[in-house]
């Protein structure tokens, strides 16, 4: 059992009238790489803020290494922030934006060029050293902001959608590169992404929130296969997600017909948010099946094709399929027992 | 086409108004006029240069120059306070300092006459207070006190204009990589400042250089500067030549520290490379 570096206890943040966050109770372990995950607005951006000492929290505390941080200065946090606009430093060429950590910390030339020159090499930027941050692209901005938090070699690195300005391709190459220097250094992450696919891969603890309102926490897997409620289904992946009645243990109605599945625990006859992945939806013959539908449209993806069958009742399904049929046929839906995702309808 | 010919009124204003009276202070200047006619002479130059007109000449500058520190001194943190501060309480200082600027900038220097003299308002407040009197009216200090009134709007508006430009994120990015409040400020915010530093500290120096209405009421005419010298071989001796020839020394000097100026605004990004 790994200790945990930072922990919030109970931490709400309210602005004016707006709640940010409401009773956050999160506990990050030492090393890892905990990604928050969550619409725009949901308070993940005021989650890193108050880690990092840019805002109080208004209520409940903070905690670092065992010890309350609430009334901390930032200045003095072993936390550095990749901030989600950069804040680069205009008066000072990407070399200077680098080493401006450890100019504070007052080491020697030879290895704050040596840090500086391992940093450019990392997030591909040799040969900018005296560029002006003015002239770089959105992209190139941001990675001097990665290697200007990075090089301090921080405990704990915040990461406020450090990639969303990157290409796909050098995308992939920096989460590898982020990951591997994350294991590498044995720093502690705390990633902010709006890429559910980068969330999922780098990970090992997703946080997924709403409303300034924790979701679930676990990992990829269980985010991806169990998760706890529609919101979350909805939010990871694709889902269907229609409105199903539990007739008893192991036995839901949707979609006009009976089905087995494998969950339990709830009332009789309770009303329920069935989620289907589109992905585990297969194409059957019409007349083997319980539900059916009219194709409406394909659309090729690479890998398969996505289609959506509206089905009698109205619902449209979600099909993903390495197979089509032509819009305008009936199809019939087949799908298996476990993969039947049932939810307990969030109460408003 | 159009746009040459919407340009034609401006460069006859220019051609009347800067051209022209520019060629005649040049033509003034290098001309001396006497009873048998006039001729071409460098002679307004070579007596500018005698000790007694040097002297005012470094007198302008002294006293420019320390009126120049004054107001960043002063203006600086006044600057630092209206941007970081709340909307209500940033406006009512701008008003403090803009609200004299619309007063008539004669009658703003006539009103430290009655404030700074003998039996002035100061001296009236501080004998009321049983402290000795001060008498710096006529002094340099009267003169400094008056160039600092009147120019430090000059050195506060674009200071406090590039402060509020900075993004807060820089500055707790800086917080955030481990720089306390001093640094933070050495490092980031007067670094970022120094384009409003540099135009306020040309747009007071040069006013206070060329001054000569604040040297002649505060100074009382015995504090002599190179604006006052001006004015009395124009209006008073009527040597228009040697006239014409301070100005150019001027136009010179003011073209000189513009371009100082100019090569510090560039510098600031090379000087913090080290
Ligand atoms: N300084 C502030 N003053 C007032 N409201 C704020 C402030 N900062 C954040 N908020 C509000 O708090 C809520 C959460 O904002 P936050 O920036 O944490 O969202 P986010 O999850 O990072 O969103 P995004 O993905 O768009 O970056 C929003 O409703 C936002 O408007
Ligand atoms: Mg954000």
């Amino acid at each position: 059992m790994t200790e945990n570096i930072v922990q919030l206890k109970g931490v709400s943040k309210i602005f004016d009238e707006t709640v940010a966050l409401a009773d956050m109770n999160l506990s990050i372990r030492k090393n890892e790489f905990v990604t928050l995950l969550g619409p725009s607005g949901c308070g993940k951006t005021t989650t890193l803020r108050l880690i990092g000492g840019f805002e109080q929290p208004t209520n409940g505390t903070i905690w670092f290494e065992g010890k309350d941080i609430s009334n901390v200065p930032s200045y003095k946090r072993r936390v550095n922030t990749v901030f989600q606009r950069y804040a680069l430093f205009s008066h000072l060429d990407v070399y200077e934006n680098i080493a401006f950590g450890l100019r504070i910390k007052k080491l020697d030339e030879q290895t704050i060029r040596q840090k500086v020159g391992k940093m450019l090499e990392l997030v591909n930027l040799q040969g900018f050293e005296a560029r002006d941050v003015n002239s770089l692209s959105g992209g190139q901005q941001q990675r001097v902001a990665i290697a200007r938090a990075l090089v301090n070699e921080p405990e704990v690195l915040l990461l406020d959608e450090p990639l969303a300005a990157l290409d796909l391709k050098l995308r992939r190459e920096m989460q590898h590169e982020l990951k591997n220097m994350q294991k590498q250094l044995g720093i502690t992450f705390v990633f902010v992404t709006h890429d559910q696919e980068e969330a999922l891969s780098m990970s090992d603890t997703v946080v997924v929130m709403q409303d300034g309102e924790i979701q679930q926490i676990g990992t990829p897997e269980m985010i991806y296969n169990e998760p706890t409620n529609a919101f979350v289904a909805g939010f990871i992946g694709e889902s269907n997600i229609v409105d199903g009645i539990m007739r008893q243990d192991r036995l839901v109605d949707f979609g006009g017909a009976r089905f087995e599945c494998v969950d339990v625990g709830f009332e009789r006859d309770e009303p329920v948010d069935v989620v289907v992945r589109p992905e585990d939806l297969v194409l059957i013959p019409v007349e083997q099946a319980k539900l059916t539908g009219v194709v409406r449209s394909v659309t090729f993806l690479g890998v398969h094709y996505e289609m959506i069958v509206d089905a009698a009742d109205g619902t449209g399904w979600l099909v993903h399929s390495t197979l089509m049929e032509p819009v305008g046929t009936t199809v019939g839906l087949g799908l298996a027992p476990m993969d039947i995702h049932i939810m307990k309808k969030v109460s408003e | 086409m159009r746009k040459s010919s919407a340009m034609v009124p401006y460069l006859i204003w220019m051609a009347l108004f800067i051209v022209i009276p520019l060629l005649l202070v040049v033509y003034y200047a290098f001309t001396v006029t006497t009873p048998e006619g006039t001729t071409w002479s460098f002679e307004n130059f070579t007596r500018f240069f005698e000790p007694i007109y040097l002297r005012v000449l470094w007198r302008s500058l002294a006293l420019a120059l320390i009126s120049t520190l004054i107001c960043l001194l002063l203006g600086y943190p006044v600057a630092m306070i209206m941007a970081g501060n709340a909307f209500s309480r940033k406006n009512v200082i701008m008003l403090l300092f803009v609200v004299p600027m619309w007063m008539n900038f004669l009658l703003r220097t006539y009103a430290w006459l009655a404030i700074l003299e003998r039996n002035g308002f100061l001296n009236v407040l501080l004998s009321s207070l049983s402290l000795p009197r001060l008498n710096i009216l006529y002094t340099n200090a009267a003169v400094i006190l008056g160039m600092v009134y009147n120019f430090l709007p000059f050195m506060v508006l674009p200071i406090y204009s590039v402060l509020s430009k900075i993004d807060k994120g820089v500055v707790e990015a800086a917080g955030d990589l481990g720089a306390n409040s001093v640094k933070v400020f050495t490092r980031v915010i007067f670094p970022l400042s120094l384009p409003g530093v540099v135009s306020g500290i040309t747009m007071v120096f040069m006013p206070a250089l060329t001054t000569f209405v604040i040297s002649r009421l505060l100074g009382g005419g015995q504090f002599t500067l190179i604006g006052n010298l001006i004015e009395q071989q124009f209006l008073v001796v009527g040597d228009w030549g040697f006239g014409s020839a301070i100005s150019m020394v001027m136009i010179i000097l003011i073209l000189l520290s513009m371009a100082i100026m100019s090569f510090f605004e560039d510098e600031d990004k090379e000087a913090t490379l080290w």
